[in-house]
């Protein structure tokens, strides 16, 4: 089976200790995460984070398997691309005098559609949101012309599903939960 | 009127006898001494187990749930205390075997600070338990050693660990102890529906060569009757693994015995040849399938396991089923139909006549000058009446006993499977005994293995513990001299041991003990050993050139079952 890039989405209670324990499953693996990000989502109290990682679909779907196994994980899901929208954000630090000296540079920002977040004497942060290939071909742009900093975040997605599993499963939990309160289960 | 504050430490002991504990397999230290001081005031409600070594508390409290199904309870301190049961937590791990281990951490201010006896418990046992966390605050501690039991046994079982600061230990507070019986990340017993049911009865149904395979899934979920009735109104035979054996008592019809690398010919050779495999309650390791690209490479496999990571993991599986074994099971004992399989029985039939004469009749035939493991085993079996519980350690005795030693009843067969842990055996053997005070416990153990926790001898005679161990010696750690032999053109590095005169050592601890060299004494010591009321030993001599058969050999494309060193089915 072919390796491709893939996103692993997993929700998880907000435990302390879980990052260690899901990053040594990708290491017993032999597998590297290439991205990874963490916030809050929409269920209040439930944590997502997102992790990209170069493999089989086959051995992530067995990853994932083992990630779900951990008490405290609530969900997990592997995506191909095509599956979910994703984003990611890259920052940009260049020489001020590099945008007054080559008008160049003043092109790039316009036909990248970047961002530019402050300007001192000295330098100027530049922000890029998309895909990979694209704040990367910003990157290979920049480099050109005194790029002093270059950062880009983790990967973050949504899903294209109409489908809210995580909710659902929340939902049936919850429901499990009361029978078992009610009828001493 | 508001109740009295108690410490940490009274706390987790008043918690500890909420969920039904009365028996602790420890030892003390610095960072547990609070929580020991405690237990000086309960000892009427905890009796206190001190072993001579953690990992020997922990291999006991192994043994301990493995036959009373009941979670095995620790107590250790930090650093060294804990470090020294890791091997048994990954060992229950791997062998589903529900632990509830309790180490004393440093005080929480000295935490990340390299103090005395300070290790990263946590982190050292994240990836070999089935839950392990650091309590800093007395008030946590009831409802964490809630959780820890609820998950401990629930689901497939498994080790957790609580780490207790020790000035949580110290704090004061309001105790209350409610039992966990929901977790809204983790759900114990999945629903099967109606229609996997029903598809799984019809495959069998209309299968022409099917097998079932039972795992320790079957035995932990208390279905072996379920698996029983399965057997027979399906007329399906059943090969184990070696933590399955015991499933089904070893005299039933269907009864194949143990599958895999060291399993009977006919099990294997059924397994091979089948249309379709019903695996319940395995993970379909490695020593069960051996390349499993070529793995019973007619059959569709259904796997049916409470752990939804076990599922797909190894094997392609055509059915993978979420469920519990016992629920599965006996769901489809009124779906099945009951259908004459000629081509099943008469595999069965001509490979238990096949092994019988170039196997079992070799090692148990008295032409032979020395005495073989597998006819001690056998003598052992016979003159308990079948009935004892047997426990191994690792290595041939292991597989010897596997493969000789006729189980009768369920947990009955105790042995380290998934990590195969030498030292297990005298240590769960104790436990096995403690748990279960009324049934014969023999322990089957090699010499090198019994030196690994043999100042467990300690145990024994402190608690009158009577054991009985069949030691058998062949100067040598004969499994692996085995692989020499077999693939290492005879190099026997670093296998022959150079060994003490256990006999001595035994009585030394006030065990009765005695040499076994011959043919002629081993009835009447077998005898005088099983009749002993006191922990017994019988220091066998045995041939060490000794050799475990049937045999298919790992890591090769063709898939060759050796009955001996040159004599050869070639499973297709």
């Amino acid at each position: 089976m072919k390796k491709k890039l893939y996103t692993i989405s997993i929700f998880s209670e907000n435990t302390v200790g879980l990052l260690s324990q899901v990053s040594l499953i990708f290491t017993r693996r032999g597998i590297n995460i290439e991205s990874i990000s963490a916030s809050v989502c929409s269920i209040p109290g439930v944590h997502k984070w997102t992790i990209t990682a170069w493999a089989t679909r086959d051995l992530l779907d067995k990853i994932a398997q083992q990630i779900e196994k951990c008490i405290d994980i609530l969900k997990v899901f592997v995506y191909d691309d095509k599956d979910i929208v994703y984003q990611e954000v890259a920052l940009y630090k260049v020489a001020t005098a590099s945008l007054l000296d080559e008008p160049d540079v003043e092109q790039i920002i316009r036909r990248y559609g970047a961002r530019i977040l402050d300007v001192t004497r000295e330098y100027t942060i530049i922000e890029k949101t998309g895909h990979y290939n694209e704040t990367q071909a910003l990157y290979e742009e920049l480099k050109k012309h005194d790029l002093k900093q270059f950062v880009r975040s983790g990967r973050i997605t949504v899903t294209k599903s109409p489908h809210e599993y995580v909710t659902e499963f929340i939902s049936q939990q919850e429901n499990r939960r009361n029978r078992i309160e009610n009828n001493g289960e | 009127m508001k109740q009295q504050q108690i410490t940490g430490a009274e706390g987790l002991v008043k918690s500890l006898i909420c969920e039904g504990v009365d028996l602790i397999f420890g030892y003390p230290g610095g960072a547990i001494i609070n929580v020991y001081d405690k237990l000086y005031d309960y000892t009427d409600r905890l009796k206190h187990i001190l072993v001579r070594h953690e990992q020997g508390a922990i291999h006991a409290a192994q043994g301990y749930a493995r036959v009373t199904g009941r979670p095995g309870v620790v107590v250790v301190t930090s650093g060294p205390g804990a470090a020294n049961v890791v091997t048994g937590l990954s060992d229950a791990l791997m062998d589903s075997t529900p632990l509830v281990v309790i180490s004393g951490q440093v005080a929480s201010n000295f935490l990340g600070t390299d103090a005395f006896q300070e290790t990263d418990v946590v982190a050292m046992t994240q990836q070999i338990t089935k839950w392990a966390i650091q309590i800093r605050h007395a008030d946590d501690i009831p409802a964490a050693v809630a959780r820890a039991f609820y998950i401990a046994t629930t689901g497939r079982p498994g080790p957790v660990v609580l780490d207790i600061s020790k000035d949580a230990q110290n704090e004061l507070m309001d105790w209350h102890h409610t039992t966990c019986r929901f977790i809204r990340s983790y759900n114990p017993a999945p629903e099967v529906p109606d229609a996997t049911i029903f598809e799984i009865a019809s495959i069998l149904n209309s299968a022409k060569k099917p097998v079932i395979i039972a795992g320790h899934g079957v035995t932990i979920a208390g279905a072996d009757d379920a698996l029983r009735q399965v057997a027979e109104k399906g007329n399906i035979y059943v090969g184990e693994t070696l933590l399955g054996l015991a499933a089904l008592p070893a005299d039933n019809h269907y009864c194949l015995g143990m599958v895999g690398m060291h399993g009977h010919a006919a099990a294997n050779v059924t397994v091979n040849n089948a249309d379709v495999i019903l695996g319940v309650g395995l993970r379909f390791d490695d020593r069960v399938t051996s390349d499993v690209h070529n793995y019973a490479p007619h059959a569709r496999i259904i796997h049916v396991d409470i752990d939804a990571a076990e599922l797909n993991k190894t094997v392609n599986e055509y059915m993978s089923v979420q469920g519990d074994a016992r629920d599965v099971l006996s769901r489809l004992v009124p779906l099945l139909e009951y259908r004459e399989r000629p081509e099943c029985d008469e595999t069965v039939k001509r490979y238990k006549a096949i092994e019988k004469e170039y196997v079992t009749d070799i090692e148990c035939s008295p032409s032979r000058q020395k005495l073989t493991m597998g006819e001690v085993i056998s003598t052992v079996s016979d003159y308990s009446g079948n009935d004892t519980i047997c426990v191994t350690d690792v290595g041939q005795n292991q597989m010897f006993a596997a493969g000789y030693f006729k189980c009768r009843s369920s947990r009955s067969f105790l042995s380290s499977g998934g990590l195969g842990t030498m030292g297990f055996g005298l240590p769960a053997a104790i436990g096995a005994k403690i748990g279960s005070p009324d049934r014969q416990v023999c322990l089957f153990v090699g010499d090198g293995g019994i030196q690994m926790t043999i100042q467990e001898f300690g145990t024994i005679m402190a608690y009158d513990v009577p054991v009985k161990i069949v030691l058998l010696n062949n100067d040598f750690l004969g499994n692996v001299r085995q692989w020499q032999q077999l693939f290492f053109n005879g190099r026997f590095s670093q296998t022959q041991m150079y060994n003490p005169d256990f006999v001595a050592i035994a009585k030394a601890y006030g065990i009765g003990a005695e040499v076994v060299s011959s043919r002629e004494e081993l009835p009447d010591a077998v005898r005088r050993m099983l009749e002993s009321k006191t922990a017994y030993l019988l220091d066998v001599r045995i041939d060490s050139t000794d050799m475990v058969f049937p045999m298919i050999v790992p890591g090769t494309r063709e898939r060759k079952l050796y009955l001996n060193q040159d004599k050869y089915i070639t499973l297709e």
